[in-house]
């Protein structure tokens, strides 16, 4: 690494570790796909899982072949004209209740879990990332038999089998984003996790078996891009729901085109995170923080522009060096861990990549004083300074724990440069004026607007993104409305 | 009184882009004909270079348009039926000449187009009540959603309706607050032109409409891939190269509205589904404390 490293303060405060114990988990040698209620073998090569904080080997787990995907799917097809599909829809929510209480039974086993397969601190796991997911599941386990009110007339039809792709960030919690409304809503799922976390969701497996949840209702088939394409493309998913690159978004776009089926795609990022000079600078301190380090910045809607007001440039950027500063990078499994692993060594160089992109345009690179673990795939907090709009840090997702800092004088200043993008999912902006956070907030292309606050989600919270972003809505009244055709369409 | 002597003036048929009239600037025109294969006039034929020109004027006009009030852009919409009206008679000529139509089918058509404008002018402020609202969110946030326009999208009209159908197809694109890039019939263009007449005398924007008279075969291609096109309506696409088109539309992650098997019966109540695809929703979240 040849980032400079600018020694900051002395730490303030000695931590001792607060190490999570990983006994509450027990990993299988090796996992199979689940399919039709079952675990069975894969006929593709299975794959390793490698716990990102140490290369630790956790396992071996299936790799879903064509065959095994349309098994999958046919399974589907079958529990949703068979069990799913004609079921009462009361007890359908009542299955999802189940699971929303099982995922809370088992919180701390899927927290710890889900820190190990992807390097994410236990804090946000078990503060967030679980907690959420069981939410989704309560949410939508309540629409289940009030559909004849989600806005598309009287008795709105499941589409029917969903293909669904979820990415290795939040593997848990995305799960529970495309299976909640869809089992809500009727329909049955072909879910494909990430490959480099696929165990919460084969955990989740073992739930829908404790909840009873009929065969076939819920297929997890594990593998990396090839098995997403077989879901993405097999001939009878009437649903497709993805997320994560706009590239692989886009290929995903042209696949289904022409075909029946619908599709909501939610993609990358790169938000601006705009501060206004009558802003309360430590809160927004926190926020910008919260914006770009939760979850090693492998967040979509990550604050990773920060547009500060000219005049008060300085004052946040010391701010911010001190703040960042006290932040512990290490052990994912340590209670007092702030940042956490990058979740693969593929990420890892592609961050390293865009950072000596950016150093190399000109921009000013600054990482506090950490030490870093000898093992495992680790990048400190970072901040560049004097970026320009036009670079690659200021315009390509990096998807790591790098801020690009840009300025602005005036309000519409801020606007243009917020929306110089070709994403719009997220933004952020602070402020102590209410008409102005309004203002900006209805000037933003943006799916999802924070003020005052950042990173925030909720299951009755519609979130999703403007242009290449993606399309369609997950959360609340709109997220279930993705899965269901109108009576009258 | 005219004279049964006397010589008509001919209406000459231009595209209509950034509210003017201009010809193609390729100078292509072609012959348009009557269902029954009369000559009815020469429409521009629009170029790749018109398509452009065109988005270029949906862009530019989108801020003021989508930043009016709903209130001002259900007054508006309600202005183009009211301006219809008073064209009544011309449109039921055009449209019966160019679909073949009785005299009291085309009058029926005309009746359910102008009555569309008033349909869709009442739903520009009951959306946002309709589509958004406040999300009981779990901790001290006020969390509300909105519905608000895509931005600029492109309008392959449909091929056999060439008033409701057209009419069916635009108004939901600017009652939600977006602006319009509209390929019309092709065959059927002349309504088209006159109902452009119609917005550029009943104040909708210079450029929130631009009607293309042409081939949305070949301009389908320059739309559906145009960067700056935000979403893109293929109802009137011809089904052979619609899959084409979605697949190019893919490259800017475009919200698309898929082609009809057959063109649906446009007298249909078309509920929301021709204004969701074409939003999208916009959530604000701010803490809630002393």
């Amino acid at each position: 690494m040849t980032a400079p490293t600018v020694p900051s303060q002395p730490s303030p405060f000695e931590y001792a570790p607060a190490p999570e114990s990983r006994s509450i988990v027990d990993i299988a040698p090796s996992y199979g796909l689940f399919i039709d209620g079952e675990f069975v073998d894969g006929t593709g090569e299975s794959f390793k899982t490698v716990n990102p904080a140490t290369e630790e080997v956790l396992t071996e787990v299936a790799s879903g072949s064509d065959a095994d995907v349309d098994r999958a799917v046919r399974a589907a097809r079958r529990a949703f004209e068979k069990t799913w599909g004609p079921m009462r829809p009361a007890d359908r929510g009542k299955y999802l209740f189940r699971i929303a209480r099982l995922l809370q039974e088992r919180a701390r086993e899927f927290a710890v879990l889900e820190s190990l397969d992807n390097g994410k601190p236990i804090r946000e796991s078990r503060d967030v990332d679980v907690p959420l997911a069981a939410a989704h599941f309560f949410y939508y386990a309540g629409w289940a038999d009030k559909l004849d009110h989600v806005g598309l007339g009287t008795r709105p039809r499941p589409l029917g089998v969903a293909g669904q792709v979820i990415p290795w960030n939040f593997p848990l919690l995305m799960l529970a984003w495309k299976v909640a409304p869809a089992l809500a809503a009727g329909n049955t799922v072909v879910l494909k996790p990430a490959e480099t976390t696929p165990l919460t969701a084969l955990l989740f497996a073992e739930v829908c078996r404790q909840a009873d949840l009929p065969a076939g209702v819920v297929n997890i088939v594990t593998g990396a891009g090839e098995t997403g394409r077989a879901v993405v493309e097999h001939d009878d998913v009437d649903k497709v729901a993805f997320t994560g690159s706009t590239d692989v978004g886009r290929s995903i776009a042209r696949a289904v085109a022409g075909t029946r089926k619908k599709l909501t795609l939610e993609l990358g990022g790169k938000a601006a995170n705009i501060v206004f000079d009558d802003a309360p600078i430590d809160q927004a301190v926190e926020g910008i923080v919260q914006g770009i380090f939760f979850n090693q910045g492998h967040v979509c809607c990550a604050g990773s522009r920060l547009l500060v007001q000219e005049s008060i440039h300085d004052e946040v950027i010391a701010s911010l060096q001190r703040r960042i500063g006290t932040l512990r990078v290490g052990d994912p499994l340590d209670k007092n861990t702030d940042i956490g692993a990058i979740n693969s060594a593929e990420q890892l160089a592609r961050i390293r990549e865009l950072s000596d992109i950016g150093e190399a345009e000109g921009a000013q690179r600054w990482q506090p004083a950490c030490e870093l673990p000898d093992r495992g795939f680790w990048y400190p907090p970072t901040i560049f300074t004097d970026v320009s709009p036009a670079h690659r840090i200021a315009r390509d997702e990096i998807f790591g724990p790098v801020l690009s800092v840009l300025t602005f004088r005036t309000p519409d200043e801020a606007v243009a440069k917020a929306n110089n993008t070709t994403y719009g999912l997220s933004a952020g902006i602070w402020s102590e004026k209410g008409s102005r956070i309004l203002k900006i907030a209805d000037q933003l292309r943006a799916g999802v607007v924070w003020a005052n606050t950042f990173n925030k989600f909720d299951p009755t919270s519609p979130f999703g993104g403007y242009k290449q972003s993606g399309y369609g809505r997950e959360g609340g009244r709109h997220g279930l409305a993705a899965y269901l055709e109108g009576a009258e369409q | 009184m005219i004279g049964n002597d006397r010589l008509a003036v001919r209406k000459t048929y231009k595209l209509y882009v950034n509210g003017a009239f201009p010809r193609s600037e390729s100078g292509r025109t072609y012959e348009v004909t009557d269902a029954k294969g009369h000559f009815l006039a020469n429409a521009a034929r629009a170029s790749r270079k018109d398509a452009r020109d065109a988005v270029v004027a949906a862009r530019g006009a989108f801020a003021k348009w989508s930043g009016a009030t709903a209130y001002n852009r259900g007054q508006v919409l309600y202005r183009v039926a009211e301006v219809m009206e008073g064209r009544h008679a011309q449109f039921c000529e055009e449209v019966a000449a160019g679909e073949g139509l009785s005299a009291s089918k085309a009058r029926a058509a005309v009746d359910a187009a102008i009555d569309r404008w008033v349909w869709y002018a009442g739903w520009t402020d009951k959306l946002g009540a309709v589509l958004g609202g406040a999300n009981p969110v779990a901790g001290p946030y006020f969390d509300f959603s909105t519905p608000e326009p895509t931005g600029v999208v492109a309008v392959l009209a449909p091929q056999q309706s060439s008033l409701l159908g057209l009419v069916s197809v635009l108004a939901p694109v600017l009652a939600t607050g977006n602006t319009a890039v509209v390929v019309t019939s092709k065959d059927r263009p002349l309504p088209a032109v006159t109902l452009a007449e119609v917005l550029a005398t009943s104040d909708v924007p210079g450029g929130v409409v631009n009607l293309l008279t042409g081939d949305a075969e070949e301009l389908g291609t320059w739309l559906a891939e145009h960067a700056d096109v935000d979403g893109i309506d293929l109802t009137g696409a011809p089904l052979n190269r619609a899959m084409e088109f979605e697949r190019e539309a893919a490259g800017t992650i475009k919200r698309v509205v898929r082609p009809p098997a057959t063109e649906p019966d446009w007298t249909a109540d078309p509920g929301l589904t021709r204004m969701t695809p074409f939003l999208e929703t916009k959530t604000v979240w701010h803490p809630i404390g002393l």
